[in-house]
């Protein structure tokens, strides 16, 4: 079994079988991690390029050590800004580095689209580390490998997503993942955080976080950015107040839920510090998998054609 | 110099006319149209020209277009851009003010009208700005610009946000005899909006530009006209609330005519899925239900006109990511083949589709042309609407090559431009 | 055409001798440590455990090597071969390693198992213990405990059939098809 395409840009693209195997993948990878040579060889001699054009140590670092554990030469370029207003274009910036013969390029931007605008135009494989509102496929895969895990299964669960759901690109992947993946989603933030027309993408909605949380198998907070916005919401601590998910919160979800997070968490703002630190917190373990997942992605794109 | 065309099915709606006809040119001015005409006897010699299985038209007006020059001449020139009005089959366009430097001054108009009597392809009306750098402030020198040649007034690019200036911009234009076109939008709905505000978008990961941005611009611009009964001229509708409040105004008497592009009725947002930048346009592109609307107000008349918005981008502005990327399509080469289909579908009788892109535009910007009556300019258009074609960017006349048509099986085109008796394109 | 080259009772008898042999050779099970190799080898790693265990009276540490990572063309392959885990949960250092696999053809599996094992730790020694050699070696590896030599045609198949697997004991040699 292979992917179908030689890119990864998006949850939306991805079949059922796709999923399962990248994680069934992502299993094995596991174990390297736990090693003392934490290292194999199957990507010995190839390059990955980590082309980041938003900040992010977290993504940036771990798909590092995926490839490094791979035996992969690993790369990173980040540059500040995006391409049109200071200098070389992002189609340009992709050219240049197609002729450096990378096999794989990861990508994080802050246009939606912009990953797409690249694969079509290069040979190697693309990987989109997060653009825009778009998507974000490999955190919602770490998030899937990480609910598999403790859950047993993705089938049939019922998972509230919470926070700035129009703005949250690991929101809308997650929502395409779970919801392929058998998963009742609920999307619960302020009015004006959510997007128009979020139900046909076969969610329930809710502004209400009582009723979104209320027997929930899995509960995943988002991160605000209030510099993001254009003056959309009044504070941090009107949020806080009414969406920040505390212990009377999330005793009203089942007692076994999950609180996940994709990190880095606003202590206070969307999570209660002792429920980030609490036994349902799975928010490390999510970062332990990412790097997984990252190795089985970076593996299962590897590779010449047939 | 006489010219006679025979044999063409000749469509006048201004005379009523509709049946095949010769024409014959006489100095650049239309002489006689008739049956089985005959050359002149004496010995002025007459060109002849065998136009059977085509249609005659009063020469068609794009009274939308972006000719770029001056300031961004490598989009386009008011050289190119005529030449490509010339092939779409245009014999007049009206050119907006959104150059560098704006015309919002005398001395831009002249100098567009100059270098269109340079290029001696097309005829230009300059479109001057209602206010200074269309920046809504401050009105321009409407009576100096109307000697100077402008014959309307529009910021387009923007709207008007200052009610209090748009309507001193309908008084003021009203006494020059001049009408004001708007582009409708509200500003704060649309800031940072990249595409129609749904699914899509939220799919997307863009924001959305809220169909509802352009109705309460065109309610606000509707309610002026109203008040001060003078006439305005709403620019490519393109969402369902603004056909209906375009519908309304027209039945409660308001003096309010609007026009729409191609695309609003050939294109919906679904195009958008892969990012292509080509789709990208302001308005947006906005969903199959508003097509819908924006083709029945074609068909019961609530809108007047048919106009490309043709809009030049370069590879700079539109090889970047798609939030980045400029707004706009070239039109005037593919606009007519567009339109066609609307004759083919049925919404339109090739009658109706003259008035849209002839006879309205020339009544509303109030420019000769729209007829094809003895003594009238020749501007004629002659089509052939059987004609099967495929859209080619890379052959367009104009500079640019930012069409999302490109590669479009299209049926119906210009096969040649006759400007004041003169051939200024021709495919046969 | 297909050929049953050994048996239920055959292999039952290979694996006791091997059994011995390996006792035999390291002088009992003091540091003695089985891995099989995925998939093949498992099945008769863990049968071999079973026997040693019984003969010496003690618990043999028993680990499985999945060797995909390894694989000398893993990288080139468009379709990748799905691994498996593996799961050593003890360390190799010092320790005398027994290799367990089913079949012994090119060599190079049990390349990629030595480099595994090199990454896990420093074994005191690596050997072998297939159950059939068929021949043909493409990197210089020798086993050091064989149930059956079986001389083969390019052209044909090896396969052993366990009961953990398949329900029957059997090793088979066919034609390819």
């Amino acid at each position: 079994m292979k992917l179908r395409h030689k890119d990864i840009l998006g949850m939306k693209e991805l079949s059922p079988e796709e999923i399962h195997l990248i994680l069934d993948t992502a299993d094995s990878f596991s174990e390297v991690s736990t090693r003392d040579i934490k290292k194999v060889p199957t990507l010995r001699g190839k390059t990955v390029i980590n082309l980041f054009y938003e900040a992010s140590t977290r993504t940036r670092t771990s798909f590092e050590i995926a490839a490094k554990r791979l035996s992969a030469d690993a790369v990173n370029i980040s540059t500040s800004t995006s391409s049109v207003v200071k200098g070389e274009t992002l189609i340009d910036t992709a050219k240049t580095l197609e002729a450096m013969n990378p096999d794989i390029v990861i990508i994080r931007h802050s246009a939606s689209g912009a990953p797409h605008l690249i694969a079509r135009l290069v040979r190697h494989s693309v990987i989109n580390g997060g653009d825009g509102f778009h998507e974000h496929p490999t955190q919602s895969l770490l998030d899937m490998l990480t609910i598999r895990r403790k859950k047993g299964t993705l089938k049939g669960l019922n998972v509230a997503i919470i926070g700035d759901i129009a703005h949250s690109r690991v929101a809308h992947s997650n929502i395409y993942g779970l919801t392929k993946m058998g998963c009742r989603v609920t999307v619960c933030g302020p009015a004006p955080m959510i997007p128009r027309d979020i139900e046909k993408l076969g969610v329930a909605v809710s502004s209400d976080m009582e009723e979104a949380v209320r027997n929930r198998d899995i509960v995943m907070m988002l991160r605000i950015q209030f510099e993001r916005h254009q003056a959309s919401f009044p504070s941090i601590r009107e949020y806080a107040k009414f969406y920040c998910l505390n212990r009377e919160r999330l005793e009203m979800a089942k007692p076994d839920a999950l609180v996940m997070h994709p990190g880095p968490i606003n202590r206070g703002t969307e999570i209660a510090p002792d429920i980030a630190d609490g036994v349902q917190s799975v928010i490390l373990e999510q970062v332990t998998n990412g790097i997984a997942v990252r190795m089985a992605l970076l593996y299962l794109l590897s590779g010449g054609s047939s | 110099m006489k010219r006679l065309l025979r044999g063409a099915r000749i469509i006048d709606p201004s005379q009523g006319l509709d049946g095949l006809l010769d024409l014959l040119i006489e100095d650049g001015r239309i002489g006689m149209i008739g049956e089985k005409l005959k050359g002149g006897q004496e010995a002025i010699p007459v060109e002849e020209w065998d136009l059977t299985g085509k249609i005659v038209v009063p020469g068609l007006i794009d009274m939308h277009t972006h000719l770029r020059e001056p300031g961004y001449e490598y989009k386009e020139t008011i050289r190119t851009g005529c030449a490509a009005a010339a092939a779409g089959g245009f014999t007049a366009i009206a050119a907006m003010a959104n150059t560098n430097p704006a015309n919002d001054n005398r001395s831009v108009t002249e100098f567009i009208l100059r270098k269109a009597r340079e290029a001696d392809i097309v005829r230009v009306y300059p479109v001057a700005a209602v206010s200074r750098g269309l920046e809504g402030r401050i009105l321009t020198e409407f009576g100096d610009l109307k000697e100077a040649g402008a014959v309307a007034f529009s910021d387009d690019g923007k709207w008007v946000a200052d009610s209090s200036l748009m309507r001193q911009a309908l008084e003021y234009a009203a006494s020059f005899g001049m009408p004001v076109i708007s582009h409708c939008e509200d500003p704060y709905l649309t800031a940072g909006g990249s595409m129609n505000e749904g699914r899509m978008s939220t799919e997307l990961g863009l924001r959305g530009i809220p169909p509802i941005s352009e109705e309460i611009a065109v309610r606000r611009d509707i309610a002026l006209a109203a008040y001060t009964g003078l006439p305005v001229h709403i620019a490519h509708v393109s969402a369902e609330g603004s056909v209906q409040a375009i519908r309304e105004a027209k039945k409660a008497g308001v003096p309010v005519t609007a026009e729409t592009a191609p695309h609003y009725f050939s294109l919906t947002e679904d195009f958008l899925a892969e990012y292509e930048t080509a789709y990208k346009v302001n308005p947006p592109l906005r969903s199959a239900k508003d097509a819908e609307a924006v083709k029945g107000g074609l068909a019961d008349g609530t809108i007047d006109v048919i106009a490309s918005d043709h809009a030049p981008h370069s590879s700079i502005e539109k090889d970047v990511e798609f939030e980045y990327a400029a707004c706009g399509m070239v039109g005037l080469e593919t606009s007519l083949g567009l339109s066609m289909k609307l004759v083919k579908d049925r919404i339109l009788s090739l009658g109706q589709l003259v008035e849209k892109m002839s006879i309205n535009p020339a009544r509303i910007l109030r420019i000769p042309g729209g007829t094809l009556k003895t003594g009238a300019g020749a501007d004629i258009t002659v089509i052939d609407p059987g004609h099967c074609w495929k859209v080619r960017a890379d052959a367009f006349r104009s500079r640019s090559r930012n069409s999302p048509f490109d590669g479009w099986a299209l049926e119906g085109k210009a096969r040649m431009t006759i400007v004041g008796g003169e051939i200024r394109h021709d495919e046969t | 055409m297909k050929k049953i080259v050994m048996n239920v009772e055959e292999i039952e008898r290979s694996l006791t001798r091997i059994a011995y042999e390996i006792l035999e050779k390291n002088r009992g099970a003091e540091s003695l440590i089985l891995i099989g190799i995925r998939t093949g080898g498992v099945f008769l790693a863990s049968r071999l455990r079973d026997r040693i265990s019984a003969i010496e009276k003690r618990e043999i540490p028993f680990g499985i090597l999945d060797v995909t990572f390894y694989r000398d063309d893993v990288a080139t392959l468009h379709k990748k071969p799905k691994p498996g885990r593996t799961d050593i949960p003890f360390s190799i250092d010092q320790k005398k390693v027994v290799l367990v696999d089913d079949v012994l053809f090119t060599g190079r599996t049990i390349r990629a198992a030595m480099d595994a094992l090199i990454d896990f730790g420093r074994p005191k020694m690596i050997q072998l213990a297939v159950l059939v050699d068929r021949g043909h070696r493409e990197l210089p590896i020798c086993p050091d405990y064989v149930g059956l030599n079986l001389p083969s045609s390019l052209w044909e198949k090896v396969n052993v059939h366990l009961s953990e697997h398949i329900g029957k004991d059997e090793v088979v040699i066919e034609e390819e098809g």
